[in-house]
């Protein structure tokens, strides 16, 4: 039994149904590890971890002057900002809000950078259900191209404090 | 009976026991040699779990009726703080000490040893409880809202670093011990050949267990330094990839423990005997070179780390490691199969599985484990830590509703099964209320597979997880989640009531046992439905010839396993081909 | 019981009877694969242009 010492000569190769089934879970592993590298080549989802490094302050100026330069509206007292299609748009994180509120549209790509000048933030954006985390200190680069049109919400999910639960912004895409 | 050395040397004379005289005992059940020193520790080990699995256990009920929007139970920065201290009571204390009493039995027991030192067992028991202690303390009294992580640069009171740093220390002075046993069995000769398996299972969790708090001290020492102002900052990036080398790689001893409780429980239980040793140990030899790397789960979606370190780690080195889980899970039930068809249960695919001693909390606890582990575990593990749909998951409920079939459904209840025979065999107490013990892990099982289901559908409609107020009341902006997800956040809330019971009974029989119950010393523990006609016949030098090894009825559980695995893998990648597009 | 002569003990039984070769490994493969490529790629992250 497995409490005991096992006989000389344990070391055997597996036969029957063990054998078969060796056989099957390998051939899914394989099968599931050329899926990734797949997708990344041919796939529209991925995550490649772009990043730079930022001081906060740093990019913290960039989307002041991001704001400056593109803003089209206001809601809820946060400047809308509409970045060129095919340009950089700047997103920042901070105890408890995400600013601006972006206005995209469906069908383009942008270069978004995301960064935190604060702590950890979680960048997701519903009803998408499109994660991903945010440093101070690293400008996060997606590339990112919206596919449906509509209001999102952008809520934070890593935790930031006691107004963790309060933060929540917006990205706005049009037809 | 002489034997010849593999290295060739003198002729050893037949194993046997190091222990000095008056030390060990024989069980009177199982005729095991018991190191009394080990023994002392185990017990000191198992009480201090279970006391943590009741504070963990407390904050858990808490935590539920919390996310349970109906309830709301707990004020904002209190559910942030028993978050913090529900994830490390239960995930690095109590879980550990359970762990640290598993590696001194499986060194010493089952290797007819005794404890390579008594004073290194004292120094780790005091330095883990402290350690415990002190960061128990720093989160109760506000000083630690950090939750588990700490991710910086969130920043704790200093002595919740330290507490945590003192525990790590105590906890790898603990394994070195273990290591230290197996080094002087072998030297002894306290034992023929190759370790059992269940030691083999042990040795991989202790190895993972190094590699886990090297990673933590690496992590927490400048944490805390930092902490006190002694170094100015820390990399948040940096941060996050040390910190997963201890809070992941800490859950991978989990699974090896769990899964070497499983080989134990199958042999007490209904004698059941490895179908391949080579198969197991090689499946543990693949734990241990490459379970680590599923770390990476964490970072999938994190700035600064590229697509081929995420694909080739998350991958755990092309999914290896998986196909080892894959192996135990079928293993481990085959084994059973053949045990209870040598018994005469032969009628059809299931007899055996219809006639297993269900009404054995060792047995039950046991297999619904792995059930839940496999099916529900192990699957959205391996799904969930998919490079590209972590997307879509990355902190949603999702991942609690995996972690918590795989940790509490799975490790948990195979150590609560492990426990029917822990206090009648080490504490030598008959359980009080057997009706109610037998009840216990279904009771538990269902509840927290309930809970973890509503977790994971409501973390499918991006309800995040370690958040207190899905409505997002007084938020400029609200996600408006689907209706589907507060039903699914009830279910998380019931799941969670039921599984509290469960683990509020399990506690209750046990201290009232350990404190109150009749000593069985000098005779065998009352079989909870053993057959020891099967036990005994089973001679440890038995070959596999004359015993129907065929295991049809497994070979079906696992191609239904496959299929479920499949249909979930590929509905995952459906819908994320509906996510915007991103790079 | 006699035990097999020594040369027919299959290099991997003699692998997995050495819980020092396996901690070993089981301590440098994932250093090697998790922690140290990553600290790698975190220390090559270059500076931000911000364009």
């Amino acid at each position: 039994m497995s409490i005991y010492p096992p006989p000389p000569g344990w070391f055997k190769a597996p036969h029957g149904a063990e054998r078969l089934w060796v056989g099957l879970a390998m051939s899914w592993c394989l099968m599931m590890f050329v899926a990734m590298p797949y997708w990344h080549f041919y796939g529209k989802q991925n995550s490649t971890g772009e990043a730079y490094r930022v001081e906060p302050a740093a990019f913290a100026q960039r989307v002041q002057r991001f704001v400056s330069t593109n803003q089209v509206g206001e809601l809820n007292g946060i400047p809308i900002v509409q970045p060129a299609p095919g340009g950089d748009a700047y997103l920042q994180a901070q105890m408890w809000s995400w600013y601006p509120i972006l206005k995209l549209k469906k069908g383009q790509t942008y270069r978004l950078h995301i960064s935190s000048i604060d702590l950890q933030h979680g960048f997701s954006l519903q009803p998408v259900n499109m994660n991903f985390q945010i440093l101070p200190g690293y400008d996060h680069v997606l590339t990112l191209t919206p596919t449906s049109s509509g209001e999102f919400t952008i809520i934070c999910n890593e935790f930031c404090g006691i107004g963790h639960h309060l933060m929540a912004g917006r990205i706005l895409v049009e037809e | 009976m002489t034997t010849t050395t593999i290295s060739g040397d003198a002729p050893l004379a037949e194993p046997r026991g190091n222990h000095a005289a008056g030390s060990v005992r024989a069980c009177d059940t199982t005729g095991l040699p018991v190191c009394l020193s080990a023994q002392r520790f185990m017990k000191l080990h198992a009480v201090t779990a279970v006391v943590f699995l009741l504070i963990g256990g407390i904050g858990a009920i808490l935590l539920g009726l919390t996310r349970w929007p109906a309830v709301h139970l707990l004020p904002a920065d209190w559910y942030y703080r028993i978050l913090t201290l529900h994830g490390l009571d239960m995930l690095i204390v109590m879980i550990l000490n359970f762990e640290i009493a598993i590696l001194y039995f499986a060194g010493t027991t089952l290797l007819n040893s005794r404890l390579f030192s008594s004073a290194m067992a004292w120094i780790a028991f005091v330095l883990m409880l402290v350690g415990a202690v002190m960061f128990n303390g720093t989160i109760l009294i506000g000083k630690a809202d950090v939750l588990m992580t700490s991710y910086a640069p969130l920043v704790a009171h200093p002595l919740f670093y330290l507490g945590i740093i003192l525990f790590a220390v105590g906890a790898l002075v603990a394994v070195i011990n273990f290591f230290g046993t197996l080094y002087i069995a072998k030297r002894d000769h306290t034992y023929e050949g190759s370790v059992p398996l269940v030691v083999f299972g042990a040795t991989a969790a202790a190895i993972i267990a190094v590699v886990t708090l090297l990673h933590g001290a690496v992590v927490m020492i400048p944490t805390f330094l930092w902490s006190v102002g002694v170094i100015p900052s820390i990399d948040p990036g940096w941060y996050r990839v040390t910190w997963w080398g201890l809070g992941h790689m800490s859950q991978q001893v989990n699974v090896c423990a769990m899964v070497s409780v499983w080989y134990l429980l199958g042999a007490l239980t209904v004698g059941a005997k490895p179908i391949s040793e080579a198969v197991c140990r090689g499946a543990f030899v693949l734990y241990i070179l490459f379970i680590n790397l599923a770390s990476a789960h964490h970072i999938l979606v994190d700035p600064g780390v590229g697509a081929a370190w995420k694909i080739w780690n998350t991958s755990y080195a092309m999914y290896l490691a998986v196909l080892a889980s894959m192996i135990h899970g079928f293993t481990v039930p085959a084994s059973i199969e053949v045990a209870l068809r040598a018994k005469g249960f032969q009628r059809g695919l299931f007899g055996w599985l219809a006639n297993a001693p269900w009404s054995n909390p060792g047995f039950s606890g046991f297999f619904l484990s792995l059930v839940i582990f496999g099916f529900g575990g192990g699957i959205t593990g391996v799904v969930l830590g998919t490079q590209q749909i972590n997307i879509m998951a990355h902190n949603t409920l999702r991942i609690p509703g995996h972690f918590h079939v795989t940790v509490v459904g799975g490790t948990t209840l195979a150590f609560m099964a492990l426990t029917y025979y822990l206090v009648p065999l080490i504490f030598q107490r008959e359980f009080y209320a057997k009706t109610w013990c037998r009840i216990q892990p279904y009771l538990f099982g269902i509840g927290i597979t309930t809970m973890a289901i509503g977790m994971s559908f409501a973390g499918s409609y991006g309800v995040p997880r370690r958040h207190w107020d899905v409505e997002f009341t007084g938020a400029p902006f609200a996600p408006a989640f689907d209706s589907g997800a507060h039903v699914m956040l009830g279910l998380l809330g019931v799941g969670a009531v039921i599984a509290f019971l469960g683990l509020f009974l399990f506690i209750a029989l046990v201290v009232a046992t350990v404190f109150f119950g009749h000593s069985n010393a000098g005779q065998p523990m009352q079989a909870w439905h053993v057959d020891r006609r099967a036990a005994a016949a089973i001679h440890p030098t038995a070959g596999a010839g004359g015993e129907d090894q065929r295991t049809p009825g497994t070979l079906l559980l696992v191609l239904v396993f496959l299929a479920s695995f499949a249909v979930y893998y590929f509905a995952n990648w459906l819908w994320l081909s509906d996510v915007w597009h991103v790079r | 019981m006699a035990q097999k002569d020594p040369g027919e003990i299959h290099p991997l039984q003699r692998l997995m009877d050495n819980p020092w070769l396996l901690l070993a490994l089981g301590v440098v493969i994932p250093t090697v694969s998790y922690t140290l490529w990553a600290w790698f790629e975190l220390y090559n992250v270059a500076p931000a242009t911000l364009p």
